[in-house]
């Protein structure tokens, strides 16, 4: 009785850890399969002239050089953009605001806003700051979208980050006689940097990628933007625009190879950052 | 001045050489946490430039009593005090009192050493520029001065630029005292500041209190009897009889009389081990 109660735990124990196993195995092979992928179709294009000269003719050959100023312009302007807001939101949400009903709701309205399909929040764009406000097609009409898009993200992971320091450091500042302001300026936010700064390299990573917002809001023209209200044409659009009707393949693995690259690039930079906090504050 | 105390408040017996008067006074105090009432009745008086030790089992209300002295549990939300507690004679929850005022004036060292994540200089120079003071001269002579104080200034004096989380816990906890006596506080407060630390570090804390008394009012919470028995020349001892009961305080004496002759034989059966 009691052997077979033992056998029938080992027996589920070892299904269970195949599967959870297995599904480890997969989320690796899934990255690894899209990595091998892309770098096996897209190494072959990758030159310095690809990365630093204009496209030319009907199917876009050449480089990619403005659609990577275009990309880099826009994640830059909405970074510069949303990250104030949305830290001072988060700083507000954890250590001001009185912790309640309105507290949870905006909350909850932000969990909801990180989740409207980035093609609605295009659509969003295009009537709010393209028409509405008169802006055109252009980087700052983009800019402003992809705000609304990374303002949750980023006041979540940050909220977050204050939360995440230990309540021991904000008393040892008062106990000092340092008001609130003083003990969250002073002492809590640079405590909680590292994360913070973790969380926003994230989501400019998800910025660069993001292609509906950005094809809706500054259009598709190959221009290397210069003005804010200028239009433009990112790496994602140019990548879907050559793959579309498979005008340009090589170039749209190309191009994805690098926006993988840049991408992934933040992504470690993000973990780097973390580590390298864990390891001070140990 | 006892005879001009109310009835209520304990104090110490034969008054000692050294007694400077009350520095704070605590009549009938009650705390609530919410709807939990933690300390009931807390009347003592606790004495200027001497050690004061509270001691009891875990949970009877040492750090909570603690923090009241410096409102520091203003900082924990639905909590409450009744009755009233002095600082040289002026009410600490007076309504012109700024708590921020209170707590420079009243410092604290917790458990757990917590170094702000920067520099060991701008640990302790945090204190003083938050007050005013800018000049480099200045910073760093009261940084040294408190290192110094606080027992540390030799291990650290060729590291100051290091990050105050690379010291060892006991270094860091004496960092941290540094960074309170930064600020002239008038009472240093410390809640089980050795409780987490190595030997040689509680030896030198231990020794930097008994410098510090001539300046400064130090009242400590410690589970270890000897320690208390060493350095306070005050113990006033805690309990809480019944769970969810508020706690209350049972005896408080002269160190060397509560130690050997205990009035309660609570504090007997405590103090010798018997319970807690
Ligand atoms: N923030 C809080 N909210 C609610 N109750 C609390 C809070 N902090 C402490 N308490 C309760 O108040 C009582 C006294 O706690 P306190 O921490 O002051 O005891 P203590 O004597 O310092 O114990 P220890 O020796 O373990 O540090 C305990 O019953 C505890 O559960
Ligand atoms: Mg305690």
């Amino acid at each position: 009785m009691q052997s077979r109660e033992r056998m029938n735990k080992r027996a589920t124990n070892a299904v269970a850890l195949t599967v959870i196993w297995m599904a480890a195995i997969a989320t690796v092979a899934a990255l690894g399969t899209i990595l091998v992928y892309v770098f096996v179709n897209g190494i072959g294009q990758i030159t310095p002239s690809f990365i630093f000269t204009w496209p030319h003719g009907v199917n876009m050959e050449g480089g990619i050089w403005p659609t990577i100023q275009a990309t880099v312009y826009v994640t830059g302007l909405s970074m510069l953009i949303t990250t104030p807001i949305a830290v001072l939101a988060a700083v507000y949400l954890a250590e001001y605001a009185v912790q309640g009903r309105l507290v949870s709701t905006i909350r909850f309205a932000a969990d909801s806003l990180a989740s409207v399909p980035s093609i609605v929040m295009g659509l969003f764009g295009l009537a709010a700051f393209v028409e509405g406000m008169g802006m055109r097609l252009s980087v700052l009409a983009a800019a402003l979208a992809l705000s609304f898009l990374l303002l949750p993200i980023i006041v979540r992971t940050t909220e977050e980050a204050i939360r995440a320091v230990p309540k021991y450091i904000r008393w040892g500042s008062y106990g000092l006689g340092a008001s609130k302001w003083q003990t969250v300026s002073r002492i809590v936010l640079p405590s909680a940097m590292p994360r913070i700064t973790t969380g926003v390299i994230l989501a400019a990573g998800r910025a660069m990628g993001e292609t509906a917002v950005v094809i809706y809001t500054m259009g598709t023209m190959i221009n290397g933007p210069v003005s804010p209200l200028d239009p433009g044409r990112t790496m994602p659009v140019h990548l879907m625009l050559m793959a579309q009707e498979g005008i340009n393949m090589p170039g749209a693995y190309g191009t994805a190879l690098l926006l993988v690259l840049l991408v992934l690039g933040f992504n470690l930079t993000a973990r780097y950052i973390g580590r390298r906090n864990r390891r001070m504050q140990g | 001045m006892s005879d001009k105390l109310p009835s209520h408040v304990v104090t110490p017996g034969a008054g000692p050489a050294y007694d400077h008067g009350d520095k704070f006074k605590v009549e009938k105090l009650d705390f609530f946490y919410g709807g939990f009432n933690a300390l009931t009745d807390i009347s003592v008086s606790i004495k200027r430039h001497a050690v004061t030790a509270f001691i009891g089992p875990s949970g009877c209300g040492k750090s909570t009593f603690l923090r009241c002295l410096n409102r520091m549990n203003d900082l924990i939300p639905g909590t409450r005090v009744e009755g009233r507690i002095t600082l040289d004679d002026h009410d600490v929850y007076g309504s012109g009192v700024d708590p921020v005022d209170l707590r420079r004036r009243v410092g604290m060292i917790f458990q757990q050493p917590n170094p702000f994540p920067m520099s060991i200089y701008d640990n302790v120079a945090y204190g003083p520029k938050l007050h005013g003071v800018r000049k480099k001269s200045e910073l760093d002579a009261i940084v040294e001065e408190s290192l110094k104080r606080a027992n540390v200034w030799k291990e650290v004096k060729d590291i100051l630029s290091r990050g105050g989380l690379t010291l060892s816990g006991g270094q860091q906890q004496r960092l941290c005292i540094a960074r309170v006596l930064a600020v002239e506080p008038e009472v240093l407060l410390m809640d089980e500041p050795c409780s987490a630390i190595d030997p040689t570090s509680v030896q030198k804390i231990e020794d930097l209190m008994a410098e510090l008394k001539d300046r400064i009012t130090i009242v400590i919470v410690t589970h270890n009897m000897q320690q208390a028995a060493r350095v306070s020349d005050y113990t006033a001892f805690f309990l809480q009889e019944v769970a969810g009961e508020p706690a209350h305080l049972v005896e408080y004496d002269r160190t060397a009389s509560l130690f050997t002759t205990p009035k309660d034989r609570r504090t007997e059966d405590y103090i010798t081990g018997r319970f807690g």
